[in-house]
């Protein structure tokens, strides 16, 4: 026999997550639901002897579905899709909101599940003086009932035997309908549209047939996007609705308000006339932090602090990857033999596994804070405050939070906007979170100003007191992708993704002292996600890129140039020679060391000599191998913005990863590979290009339309192949690229000629 | 029929009618705002015009201008 299935749902903020964590320690198992990046959360609970998996189901408010995620929740309650059925429901409601989260509760008994429900927040029911009749529950909903606070560890052991003992005898905790029945035209709409139910639903609960009939009369409309639904159960719905309201009938309001009036009259005896909880704190904080004024200075603030700490704090982490990545490379490569394999391996699967890793400081922190963020509740608040904003661009503020995380990466940003409701909102935001500024950019746009443009300390550096070109030009491509990106969506949501604002309707929960616990068990599975998402398309790429640098193998290298070498190092040879003769003969110093030899500034002058020259035959290699063959093949197209085919190559290998550009550059210009944005030799490399006529590459107006291009291309396969799967279509990934790639070309083309018409460059 | 953006900040006020689109309406209604239901306006904010509306012991933010749908009137 299989382990059994425990589905743990509840409502959003119901606190299912800290219970989730309490009953089975850190063990979960963190994936995707198949086909959509609904992070899907699976556990192991002890109960005695025996291990039942524990499914952790997306909150939702009711099984009437919209969202990605409450799809996902009703299909895995009822088993839809050909999913799993649980077999025992341990359904999570905070007792502070008793009235709201029994809707659900409700519900979910219709579907015929057995279940447990665990009635959380008990210390807050405390402490605000509230009292909960669990017998009265008990007896009206016919189901175990238990009263825990998941926060502090209380109930959780009752919680176990009572689903020790549902798993036992199921029947005895199988409810079905409690509100009563339905009489006359809707009960024989529900029967009839229960014939249309598909067998595999209804098989394991026959008592369900009536639940999901409900579900699907109320759920199914002719633009939802509910795509477990067969068709003939469809029509029916949709047919028998009709035929209720040509006869008067109001549907949503008679199978909804019953509900209602069931809880109101249970509640009434459970609870009494006292059942509101005063929310002082929350009241007292909501006053200055959604204040229309005061909380938009301060909603900036904490933005400000988050990038700041977001930089700040990732930097050395970042440099830290760095230096191990490469100095891993170089321990591998002294062991191995020249060649191939050890190539491959250094500059292949080395260099990849690192620029995957260097992003994971920064998306870190940005989980950790975006998990902070929603466990106190603040997270609602930003999306309350950016209502307005988001209205103008035809969103609600829930899609404020894809969007800040699009300046970490678009890829979490895009998982995140499965939240939202409508398909045409979150292709909205999909198409342009892309353009935000996102932390790969920052190394390009770090090399390229450090390069390019004056320090503070240098003539032209300063823009006015305190702040320097180059920070200044950093702050104005951050606004620039910022406002990009907004009339972008102004666009879009006005012609191919036309609609109106869909309305909002926000839950402004209780602020809660965040658990520092559930803060960054949250932050490591969402990372480790990432990890597995991003790493292994950006790992692919960048084995791919090495492969195009790498081949064809043997170098053309001209005859000059070897002829030049050789002089070098015969001259050097001779004086090295002469160098260990005299080595033999001269006497130490008086101090014990070793004099200065004579020749040795000479030595060291020839041996750089030979570095140079190594460097200048591994450019013509490269110009040889495919990866120039390529950069060469497009430099008709790029050269009109100033680029030429070594930046060609750089622009191809970016599609891997932007920050990639770095590296490769650093290739190309023959500094090696250990090349970072602030490593001196890169910039001297790239301040000395130059065209085959003598002009310098690079010039600060070359840069600026490098910049442009990197802020506005899509040059990133994983969020393309992020934005394929969650679409399930090859148009949306196709169009973000080519929209995002015209953009950019032509930025970079109207900086570039029109900064040489103005006669700069 | 005075609406629920019109109601006074804490007045209390029973739920008469609840109109609107049918998807909104039926999110509304799921929340809990069915015909008989008590309600107060807790907050009216800024410029976005958003309300914050206690039911049921717990709250829901809703823009005035959509929250319209409510129809209300005003208890003693």
């Amino acid at each position: 026999m299989n382990t059994p299935l425990v589905a743990l749902t509840g409502n959003p903020n119901c606190g299912k997550t800290t219970l989730f964590n309490a009953l089975t320690g850190a063990n979960a198992k963190v994936g995707n639901y198949p086909g959509i990046t609904v992070e899907r959360r699976e556990g192991r609970l002890l109960l005695g002897h025996d291990a039942v998996r524990l499914l952790d189901v997306p909150g939702t408010c009711s099984l009437s579905a919209r969202t990605a995620e409450e799809q996902i929740a009703v299909s895995a309650l009822a088993g839809l899709d050909g999913g799993e059925h649980p077999d025992a429901v341990l359904l999570v409601a905070d007792a502070t909101q008793l009235s709201r989260h029994l809707y659900l509760v409700l519900q979910v008994l219709e579907l015929g599940l057995p279940v447990v429900l665990v009635l959380n927040m008990l210390d807050e029911v405390e402490r605000a003086d509230l009292a909960v009749d669990l017998d009265v529950l008990r007896q009206a909903l016919g189901v175990p009932v238990v009263a825990v606070s998941a926060a502090q560890g209380r109930g959780l052991d009752e919680v176990r035997r009572a689903l020790e003992k549902v798993l036992r005898d199921p029947a005895a905790a199988t409810s079905a309908r409690v509100d009563g029945a339905p009489s006359g035209a809707l009960a024989e709409v529900i029967e009839h549209v229960g014939q249309a139910l598909p067998g595999d639903w209804v098989a394991p609960h026959a008592a369900r047939r009536d639940g999901l009939a409900r579900w699907a009369l109320l759920s199914v409309e002719p633009d939802d996007e509910l795509a477990a639904v067969p068709a003939a159960l469809r029509e029916a719905a949709q047919a028998g609705r009709e035929r209720l309201e040509a006869a008067g009938h109001d549907v949503d309001l008679e199978l909804i308000a019953p509900r209602w009036a069931w809880i109101d009259e249970l509640l009434a005896r459970a609870m009494g006339d006292k059942r509101t909880v005063i929310r002082k704190v929350t009241d007292a904080l909501d006053k200055l932090l959604i204040h229309p004024v005061i909380g938009l200075a301060l909603f900036l603030l904490v933005m400000t602090l988050l990038f700041e700490s977001l930089f700040t704090w990732a930097s050395p982490a970042i440099d830290l990857v760095d230096g191990v990545v490469s100095s891993f490379g170089q321990l591998v490569g002294g062991w191995l033999p020249e060649g191939l394999f050890r190539d491959f391996l250094t500059d292949g699967l080395i260099a990849g596994v690192g620029a995957v890793l260097v992003f994971l400081p920064q998306i870190v922190l940005l989980f950790f804070f975006l998990s902070l963020l929603e466990d106190s509740g603040y997270m609602a608040r930003a999306a309350y405050l950016m209502d307005r904003l988001m209205k103008s661009l035809g969103l609600t503020g829930r899609a404020f939070v894809p969007l800040l995380s699009g300046f970490a990466c678009a890829i979490p940003a895009i998982m995140a906007t499965r939240t939202m409701e409508r398909r045409r909102d979150r292709l909205l935001v999909m198409m342009v979170v892309p353009l935000t500024t996102c932390s790969a950019r920052l190394p390009v746009y770090t090399l390229i100003i450090a390069a390019l443009f004056p320090g503070p300390d240098e003539a032209g550096g300063q823009l006015f007191a305190g702040l320097s070109l180059q920070s200044g030009l950093m702050v104005a491509f951050y606004v620039f992708g910022t406002v990009v990106a907004l009339l972008a969506a102004g666009v879009f949501g006005r012609t191919i993704l036309r609609g109106s604002s869909p309305p909002l309707v926000l839950e402004l929960p209780p602020y809660r002292l965040p658990r520092w616990r559930s803060v960054f068990r949250t932050m490591w599975e969402r990372s480790r996600l990432f990890v597995s998402e991003a790493g292994t398309v950006i790992l692919v790429c960048t084995v791919v890129l090495w492969a195009l640098l790498a081949f064809p193998q043997e170098a053309p290298v001209s005859p000059e140039l070897q002829a030049e070498r050789g002089a070098v190092q015969s001259e050097l040879d001779t004086l090295s020679e002469a160098q260990v003769a005299q080595v033999g003969n001269t006497p130490d110093a008086p101090d014990g060391s070793a004099r200065a030899l004579p020749g040795t500034e000479v030595v060291s002058g020839l041996q750089e000599q030979l570095a140079v020259l190594d460097a200048r035959a591994e450019g013509e290699r490269l110009r040889a191998s495919y990866a120039g063959q390529l950069g060469r093949a497009i430099e008709p197209l790029i050269q009109p913005l100033g680029f030429d085919w070594r930046i060609g190559i750089g622009l191809l290998g970016s599609f891997a990863a932007r920050e990639v550009f770095v590296s490769t550059m650093g290739v190309v210009y023959g500094v090696g590979d250990e090349a970072d944005e602030t490593s001196g030799s890169l910039k001297n490399g790239l301040r000395e290009a130059r065209w085959p006529d003598g002009s310098k590459v690079f010039t600060p107006l070359v840069g600026l339309s490098l910049m442009v291009f990197f802020a506005l291309a899509a040059q990133c396969m994983s969020t393309l192949a992020v934005v394929k799967r969650e679409t399930a279509s090859w148009g949306w990934p196709l169009f973000l690229m080519t929209y995002m790639t015209v953009f950019a070309w032509v930025g970079a083309f109207a900086v570039y000629q029109g900064g040489r018409f103005l006669g700069y460059g | 029929m005075p609406d629920l953006p019109s109601l006074a900040l804490g007045q209390p006020a029973r739920l008469l009618q609840v109109g609107g689109p049918r998807s909104y309406r039926r999110r509304l209604m799921e929340l809990g705002f069915v015909p008989g239901t008590e309600l107060r306006l807790l907050r009216r904010n800024g410029p976005g015009k958003l309300l914050e509306v206690e039911l049921r012991g717990g709250r829901v933010s809703l823009r005035a201008a959509e929250a319209r749908v409510l129809e209300v009137e005003a208890l003693a």
